[in-house]
């Protein structure tokens, strides 16, 4: 059904779609509209779900632990101050194998406080064996939220999935929405190892080295195979729904000389740069990191590459940039644009393009060339 | 073996009908069924597994324990193993109420009874977890949350938590705490609890009865159970069950119920109040009060009097 949505809204049709029996979930903005409409579907009766009104985020992810390991599908959203509140218990639930999907509506992290787009906030997650996806438009948010909880519930996976969407430039902008009827595309959650009164089992208790050490590389083999289970989901959504993803959004790449790699709205804004940079006979493309953890793998060879990171490493670099730099032995261009909401528009990504130095760092809109 | 409520009024009624002789008649209908298995890691004397094993004879075989950081951590042995007969969630420190939370509506969501009670200590209890704590009893969450109180972090090596005395010697107040304890169960009531109790590690017929009638509850409940520590208290191991008694005994702790509302002081500190023991027999046994100051002393015993007062009151009220 054709309709306009916000990304907030777009992502809340997607969870009463996907059917969870819990969700926790504590205000913050930009992502109080998710769980303010899913509350509205609890309580209207559109959704046959249990809505737990937490105290905090941090009880937030606790509630959705308890909740999940009866064998329940989960859900909850937060963002920024949110995340790293729950930052403890994100930990835990990858760490018990808990197959939750969370929307992180990206924000910045004070002081001072500033509500708008950074992607600090998850980047500060990316060990804790969550699987990370970042979307770009308010269709994507929504595809991306109803295989997020395929994904993370496939027993070659069971590790949680977040699905992050940029505060206000996309949670709250207006865009076309075709919802779908997902039908049996969500299996039934099937937890191997539920609670399970009549066959009580010890949870998450005193673990020697040699077990622990076990089960962190269970969690790491199961973040590689979730890459075989992303690429089947998709393909199947795609077959049954019409739209394709992957782990990467190619734009013009295959001829291009230079390629403008971002996340989330950037990503998509980027396109735009490309189309500029190609009038001009500059041979750009662009490509769209969707997957963050696992992060994929990337065909750079013999291109030019300028990464704009929408977060930072302090001490270190953009982080978008050094994970690229680390996995491909490249060196690259590397742009930190656009935290606390900056604005930053096509044209300025195009001249990013255009007076790239590889192997420097640049602050738009802070320093030149450094 | 599950108490159902048919039972447990049938149980409840007898006792109360044979006040005088309470301990004989109850102890006859504790099950045998063990839920927590001989082979745990607890110390010598440790009166909180002494506890656990009453919680869960009476809460049997439907229930799923939440239990944050504390002793019972470590009590319950090291994967693969298990010393419990349920399924135990261990969680993180501050996180117990809000995870037995969720799986409260999910076990209800599913169409189970199953109870959901929390196992915390003192720490994770009154100091770490009172914020999960608070919020799942004000959205009205159906389980049971137990604090065993041992008065200190027992399980990082007895640092004074939010529970301890003044005036007791811990590893971080090396001269005695100078602050008092903090009232958790005032707190819960401010929650208006349908049913909380006090209890005693030493009183196993106290704990089994008012367990099994916290459960047959929907919603929050409370109960707040006195854990001597022999190693954290410094006291011989087999003095445990004493110490229990000694602080009953005293008025230094008092058993009660407050059911709807209404406060019932439970038969034992009723006993003990009609002639109550100097509060010095309770803390001179004890190496954490050893040369503990007068003026807190004083304050121990003023404390002692206002709350036995206040709570004599309110049951006379009732």
């Amino acid at each position: 059904m054709k309709e306009i949505s916000t990304g907030n809204k777009a992502v809340a049709k997607a969870v009463k779609q996907a059917l969870p029996k819990v969700v926790a979930a504590y205000p913050i903005t930009p992502q109080t509209e998710i769980v303010e409409t899913i509350a509205d579907y609890v309580t209207s009766g559109q959704m046959d779900c249990r809505y737990i009104p937490v105290e905090s985020e941090h009880s937030a992810m606790a509630a959705c632990i308890g909740a999940s390991i009866t064998g329940v599908r989960t859900f909850t959203a937060t963002s920024a101050h949110g995340l790293l509140y729950m930052h403890e218990m994100t930990n835990w639930a990858a760490g018990a194998r808990l197959p939750i999907v969370m929307a992180n509506v990206n924000r910045s992290l004070g002081p001072g406080w500033n509500i708008w787009a950074e992607h600090t906030d998850a980047m500060q997650e990316r060990d804790t064996g969550w699987l990370q996806v970042y979307v770009s438009t308010v269709q994507e948010a929504y595809d991306t939220t109803i295989m997020a909880f395929r994904i993370a519930e496939h027993n070659d996976v069971l590790l949680p999935v977040m699905v992050n969407l940029d505060g206000f430039s996309l949670s709250h902008i207006m865009q076309p929405l075709d919802t779908i009827e997902p039908g049996d595309f969500i299996p039934p959650i099937h937890l191997p190892y539920a609670i399970d009164t009549k066959n009580p089992m010890g949870y998450g208790g005193l673990t020697t080295p040699e077990h622990h050490f076990q089960f962190r590389w269970e969690i790491e083999r199961s973040i590689r195979d979730s890459e075989k289970v992303i690429r089947e989901t998709e393909k199947d959504f795609a077959k049954r729904f019409g739209r394709k993803y992957g782990p990467t959004e190619n734009y013009r790449c295959e001829d291009a000389d230079v390629i403008l790699i971002a996340m989330g709205t950037f990503g998509k804004e980027a396109e735009v740069a490309v189309d500029i940079l190609r009038k001009e006979g500059i041979k750009a493309g662009s490509m769209r990191i969707r997957w963050f953890r696992p992060f994929p793998k990337l065909d750079l060879a013999g291109k030019e590459v300028v990464v704009i990171d929408r977060d930072y490493s302090f001490g270190y670099g953009g982080i978008l940039a050094h994970e690229i730099m680390a996995k491909n032995e490249i060196k690259v261009y590397s742009v930190i644009a656009g935290l606390g909401g900056q604005e930053v528009t096509y044209d300025d990504m195009a001249e990013f393009v255009r007076t790239r130095r590889i192997g420097e760092e640049f602050w738009f809109g802070v320093t030149k060339h450094v | 073996m599950m108490i159902n409520n048919d039972r447990f009024r049938e149980l409840n009624s007898r006792s109360f009908h044979s006040n005088l002789l309470p301990d004989l008649v109850i102890t006859t209908e504790i099950p045998k069924e063990e839920y927590l298995k001989k082979c745990t890691s607890a110390c010598a004397g440790c009166s909180s597994s002494l506890i656990l094993r009453y919680v869960l004879k009476a809460a049997g075989q439907d229930t799923a324990l939440v239990v944050p950081a504390c002793c019972t951590s470590v009590i319950q042995g090291a994967y693969p193993n298990t010393a419990m007969n349920v399924p135990v969630y261990n969680v993180a420190f501050a996180s117990a109420a809000a995870c037995a939370s969720g799986m409260s509506e999910a076990f209800r969501a599913l169409g189970k009874k199953t109870n959901v009670i929390v196992y915390a200590g003192d720490g994770g209890t009154l100091d770490i977890g009172i914020q999960s704590m608070s919020g799942a009893f004000e959205r009205g969450t159906d389980f049971l949350y137990i604090c065993y109180d041992n008065e200190a972090y027992g399980n990082t090596g007895m640092q004074r938590s939010g529970a301890t005395p003044i005036g007791a010697r811990t590893t971080t107040t090396p001269t005695g705490k100078t602050v008092e304890k903090k009232d958790i169960d005032a707190i819960a009531a401010a929650h208006h609890l349908e049913y909380m109790a006090t209890s005693c590690s030493a009183y196993p017929q106290d704990i089994f009865k008012k367990v099994a009638k916290a459960l047959t509850f929907r919603g929050p409940t409370f109960i707040h159970i006195l854990a001597p520590c022999p190693p954290g208290w410094r006291y011989p191991t087999e003095k445990t069950i004493e110490m229990g008694k000694l602080a009953v005994k005293s008025g230094m702790w008092v058993l009660y119920e407050r059911e709807h509302g209404k406060l019932t002081i439970s038969a034992p500190s009723k006993a003990a109040m009609r002639k109550p023991i100097p509060l010095e027999d309770y803390l001179s046994p004890q190496g954490r009060f050893k040369g503990i100051d007068a003026k807190s002393l004083e304050i121990l015993k003023q404390r002692l009097t206002a709350n036995l007062k206040a709570l004599f009151e309110e049951e006379a009220a009732a």
